[in-house]
């Protein structure tokens, strides 16, 4: 768990961060290098850009993917099942990755 | 590039020449000279003379990529930077093959506009989010997919 934990917890590079857009091409300037960062920036993105991202599964592919979170990728695969939309999106997902984010945070050995 | 001592000098007859060789590439010295009352030596002169200068940079074929069968969608990006990164940014736009025209323009802020093309959108949304997007000192991209043509022209020379 430790192992894993610190490779979900780390900051990917820029060519791996998440981009955050609203549409097809259309590139809101936020972006995330790392979960703790994806964090913060479910909070201040556009809620159109979350509904884009979530709909065509970009978040669990780059959780899974790059983070190689596939728990929180499946968690995550739930809100788009279940379709949540709108406030209740953004606030469905802070909840998912910050308690995710603890958990693994629990698990990290103390740097 | 030329600087403005390097300019050709063009008289009217030049600039007729360069029409008709814009209207179509493929025809003659003869058939340019008959249209313009001049011999086809002259037309083949003038010609010569434009293409040693770099006027005449270039023939080539505009191809109907519908016709071939070739997929392909056109955009239009508005890529807002920081001001001392725009033109790294733009020479580094210059360098992928998806990108067509790259310039900068200044209306409220200076941006980069760039064409772009793809086959489709998933391709599109990818060459962006992953080759554009992460560009040291992009701030924000606008994408504008182009729906439908109506006129289409490289350039257009002075009246």
């Amino acid at each position: 768990m430790g192992a894993s934990s610190s490779r979900v917890l780390r900051n990917v590079m820029r060519e791996e961060a998440f981009y955050f857009f609203t549409s097809i091409g259309n590139y809101t300037g936020q972006s995330a290098a790392s979960l703790e960062e994806f964090l913060q920036k479910i909070k201040d993105v556009d809620i159109k850009s979350l509904e884009f991202h979530l709909f065509r599964e970009d978040f669990e592919k780059w959780l899974a993917q790059t983070l190689g979170d596939n728990r929180l990728a499946e968690e995550i695969k739930g809100l788009r099942t279940q379709k949540v939309v709108g406030n209740a999106l953004r606030d469905r997902l802070y909840f998912l990755v910050s308690r995710r984010l603890k958990e693994l945070k629990g698990a990290s050995p103390p740097r | 590039m030329r600087s403005k001592s390097q300019e050709a000098t063009l008289d009217d007859l030049d600039m007729h020449i360069l029409r008709l060789l814009q209207e179509n590439a493929k025809q003659t010295y003869t058939e340019i000279g008959s249209r313009l009352n001049v011999a086809h030596s002259t037309v083949y002169d003038r010609i010569q003379k434009m293409e040693e200068q770099g006027v005449i940079k270039k023939y080539e074929a505009l191809v109907d990529l519908e016709k071939i069968g070739a997929q392909q969608i056109t955009a239009q990006m508005t890529i807002t930077t920081e001001p001392r990164e725009t033109e790294i940014i733009a020479r580094k736009l210059g360098r992928f093959d998806e990108v067509l025209e790259v310039s900068t323009s200044f209306s409220e802020e200076l941006v980069i506009i760039a064409k772009v093309v793809a086959r489709d959108q998933a391709r599109l949304h990818s060459f962006i989010a992953q080759s554009i997007a992460p560009l040291p000192g992009v701030l924000r991209i606008r994408t504008a997919i182009v729906t439908k043509k109506y006129k289409e022209e490289r350039f257009r020379l002075p009246l």
